[in-house]
């Protein structure tokens, strides 16, 4: 098949034999196991299926197969080898959950935020994370646990 | 460590069943109270299984059956640590199994097996607490009888009975079987509150770990062998039939496999969900009717507003003779509201996936109400309820909608003609479009305000379209639909003259049960209309209320304590304003202070602070409750600053979330919750923290100078 598409999903190589116009939110559900990275509406308005792309945060249903061959995705699933990213171990302390359904969308855009921004200021994280909705309202504690996140030694200490 | 005391008789010991586990353990079952009565300690495991609660392995597992849903309320904490408490387990020795559907598993304060109105907790503080007492004195029993010791001298402790001696010590799974043998003790004694080490100390989320790694399962997660999906295209207009429709484009996208006609509208059948969308989008429907120009938006509010003078309403609650004294009183008060319809927009949009055979039924499905999925089952597949598996996934959210059996249906009847596994999903549009919506609302309030501004007569008038007329007719007794007027009724203020009715007004949507239902309407108006008395005489608006709560301490302890946190006595800084609210339901109680700032740059304002104060009685979970609290705050101030849905000839304007203005993280305001023990047992929270959101926000617009809103959404300026 000469038209496989290649690309490295969470540090490993992959070769998929898909439409290269799939969204790579259905490959990543459908094709790939990976159900971690959500499906809220399709259309680029809730950010529950928000990823890396090399680096950077993406909506997975607006970015296809074909404009994403050749380049790195993370999901959810590969934002950390043990699930112990500070991020992800500044969720538990501060339980920012409820529902959790947009949460992978939530963690991915705080990770590419801390990337970036380190020390984000409050400024900063409303930029970086009014893309993702909360139906259940857990803003207040997703502002805390990326404080904490950046700021272990305030926190932990 | 468990003192004895045999005092404690068990409520509900003709309702317990014990037996035995294959492979030697122990189960119990808490029967339902209008279940059949068995309390035969020899019952076979294959018979008692399916109501059991708690199952103790013989190998130590420790097996809770969770009979309510997780919606990201928290019940997968609080209701094993009522479990846990009295087993003398660590939260970390239990596990979690999602309970089948059986009668023990019926929520007494909802009569079904269902999760909704804050009840679960209320429901499960007797039962689980008990059980686990049993339990733990069953295997205390069976291992003083093993060493001939008195059970009084012997300790149970994370998992294990401990010997007189401080060192021997039998674990709970070696000690199953035999307590399964053992007569259900007369009584039990539970812990006192000074002896908990998990009730009432914040606990974390046994659920958090597998939501942050991506590694929860909700309802679209579920991968079947074979599994196709499924999406159905449904008339706009409900009651509209599918009159003709054109597949061929759709039956032309590749992985598209079938297109059909199925009871509620075309089915889309593909391959992967890609395929589905892509297929749904090409579909053609035609319906019959096309439109309904009854319902257009601006017919349906005048035919609510209209019905706010009309002769004849339904009694809802009744003291003194309202009437006469507002047609006598000097000053009188007088204000309309309105508020929109609205939806529910879980995160995870509907779906269900769904494998039925000639023998068999399994329903993989996040739901509230697991006994409604089987009973739609049963309807579609014409099998045995015994025959029928409801496997209940996380959910993404419910707020009511998944009570609903639409997607329930699609899943099962397509699963059944294709002879395949189907997954439905609902795309974004449809869950906008096709919801039950909360209904739309117009209200009445009317007040006399005597010398010293206090209101001696009240009226609440409430009109709108009944929920329960789809629902539950039954249940409409007199005109009255419950589901409008909670809320409205047993206000806990003192009013001498009340009188509050409700005025039905159907409309041409389809609705359904909402977060808060009514108490979320009616709290709104009834707080903003009381902030509109106190203006009126220039009372400050906390003083109002508790010159109106001298009875009611509960209330006007959560009013104070708000207060105090806010800096209430102090005036705001200017172009800032300040609104109080108050909100009780579900043996709980809850009062909001929120303050509105001027925007750094350009026109209007912008919420800046919310402090809260909730008295749930026991607090099982404090840091749940504080997450209820937060969350729900941010949920009412999304209903009260761009929540809307509209209708234009019979069709929903709002087909995308771009249309349907949820709030944002940078919308948030900072937010403080401080907890009050005003009670010995729990009251519930799921349903409260929205509820005073609304009315102190629209109290702190015009306290800063802005318009008197009397509908919702409220506009910032």
């Amino acid at each position: 098949m000469d038209a496989m598409i290649t690309l490295t999903l969470n540090g490993e190589p992959v070769r998929l034999d898909l439409d290269p116009d799939m969204p790579l939110l259905w490959a990543l559900r459908d094709h790939l196991g990976l159900t971690g990275t959500r499906f809220g509406c399709g259309e680029g308005e809730c950010g529950a299926c928000t990823v890396h792309l090399d680096g950077e945060p993406v909506r997975s249903c607006g970015v296809t197969l074909g404009e994403v061959a050749g380049r790195e995705v993370t999901t959810i699933e590969g934002l950390s080898p043990d699930g112990r990213h500070p991020l992800q171990l500044a969720w538990i302390v501060e339980e920012v959950p409820q529902c959790g359904y947009c949460q992978s969308g939530q963690l991915m855009s705080a990770a590419a935020l801390l990337a970036a921004h380190p020390q984000p200021s409050p400024g900063q994280i409303d930029a970086a994370m009014s893309g993702v909705l909360c139906r259940c309202g857990s803003y207040a504690r997703i502002r805390r646990a990326i404080q904490r996140a950046a700021n272990p030694e305030v926190h932990n200490g | 460590m468990v003192d004895a005391d045999p005092g404690l008789r068990l409520s509900r010991r003709a309702l317990l069943r014990l037996g035995l586990l294959a492979g030697g353990g122990l189960v119990l079952g808490i029967g339902a109270a209008d279940a059949e009565q068995t309390d035969t300690p020899d019952d076979a495991a294959s018979t008692f299984a399916p109501g059991a609660w708690l199952r103790l392995h013989g190998d130590g597992r420790v097996v809770l059956m969770l009979a309510r849903s997780e919606m990201g309320q928290g019940v997968t904490s609080a209701l094993p640590m009522l479990v846990a408490e009295e087993l003398e387990v660590g939260l970390d020795q239990l596990e979690l199994e999602p309970a089948p559907v059986a009668p023990d598993y019926v929520n007494r304060l909802l009569g079904e097996q269902a999760t909704g109105c804050s009840t679960s907790v209320r429901d499960a503080w007797g039962p689980l607490r008990e059980a686990g007492a049993v339990a733990r004195t069953l295997l205390v029993r069976a291992a003083a009888a093993r060493w001939g010791v008195a059970p009084e001298a012997c300790r149970a402790h994370r998992g294990a009975v401990h010997h007189p001696d401080g060192e021997t010590r039998l674990g709970y799974g070696a000690l199953a079987e035999a307590a399964a043998r053992l007569p259900l003790p007369e009584s039990v004694a539970l812990k006192a509150p000074a002896q908990w080490r998990l009730i009432g100390t914040p606990q974390h989320r046994l659920d958090t770990p597998d939501k942050v790694v991506g590694a929860a399962r909700y309802g679209l997660d579920v991968r079947l062998p074979g599994m196709r999906y499924a999406s159905v295209a449904r008339c706009p207009l409900s009651g509209a039939r599918v009159s003709a429709w054109r597949a061929d484009a759709a039956r032309a996208v590749p992985g598209v496999e079938a297109v059909l006609a199925v009871r509620h509208g075309v089915a889309v059948v593909a391959r992967d969900t890609w395929s589905l969308l892509r297929g749904r989008a090409a579909l053609e429907i035609d319906c019959d009717p096309a439109a309904d120009p009854a319902a257009d938006q601006a017919r349906m509010e005048t035919r609510l507003r209209s019905r706010l003078d009309a002769h004849g309403a339904a009694l809802a609650e009744s003291r003194g003779d309202a009437l006469a004294v507002l047609e006598q009183a000097e000053r009188v008060v007088e204000a309309d509201y309105s508020l929109p319809f609205l939806a529910h927009v879980c995160m995870e949009p509907m779906n269900c996936t769904a494998e039925v055979s000639a023998e068999r039924c399994v329903i993989h499905v996040p739901t509230q109400a697991q006994q409604r999925v089987l009973e739609t089952a049963q309807r579609i597949t014409g099998l045995a309820p015994e025959r029928i598996e409801v496997r209940t996934t996380l959910l993404g959210g419910g707020f009511g909608r998944r009570v609903e059996q639409d997607f329930v249906a699609d899943a099962v009847e397509l699963a059944q003609r294709l002879g395949r596994p189907v997954q439905v999903v609902w795309t974004r549009a449809d869950d906008l479009t096709q919801d039950h919506y909360r209904p739309m609302t117009c209200h009445r309030l009317r007040a006399t305000l005597d010398a010293e501004g206090l209101p001696r007569a009240w009226y609440h008038r409430i009109v709108g379209p009944s929920v329960l007329a789809r629902l539950a007719p039954d249940e409409i007794a007199d005109g009255l639909d419950p589901t409008l007027v909670e809320g409205a009724t047993a206000l806990p203020y003192a009013l001498p003259a009340l009188r509050v009715e409700y005025r039905r007004a159907d409309l041409p949507v389809s609705l359904g049960l909402w977060r808060g239902g009514a108490r979320a309407h009616n709290a709104h108006v009834v707080e903003c209309f009381l902030d509109e008395l106190a203006a009126a005489t220039g009372r400050d608006p906390l003083a109002l209320r508790l010159a109106l709560l001298e009875d009611q301490p509960r209330a006007r302890a959560v009013l104070e304590r708000v207060a105090a946190l806010a800096g209430w006595s102090q005036p705001p800084a200017p172009g800032h304003g300040r609104g109080i609210a108050l909100a009780t339901g579900y043996d709980s109680l809850v009062a909001q202070v929120v303050e509105v700032a001027p925007r750094a740059a350009g026109d209007g304002l912008r919420v800046a602070r919310v402090w809260c104060v909730v008295d749930c009685g026991l607090a099982v979970d404090p840091d749940g409750v504080c997450a209820q609290m937060e969350g729900g705050i941010a949920f009412g101030l999304s209903v009260a600053l761009g929540e809307r849905i509209s209708f234009a000839a019979g069709r929903v304007e709002q087909r995308a979330l771009a249309d349907y203005r949820l709030l944002r993280l940078d919308e948030m305001p900072e937010v403080e919750v401080e907890l009050i023990a005003g009670a010995a047992t729990p009251g519930g929270v799921g349903d409260l923290g929205p509820l005073a959101l609304s009315p102190a926000l629209a109290a702190a617009i015009a306290a800063a100078g802005g318009e008197r809103q009397r509908a919702l959404p409220l506009r910032l300026g």
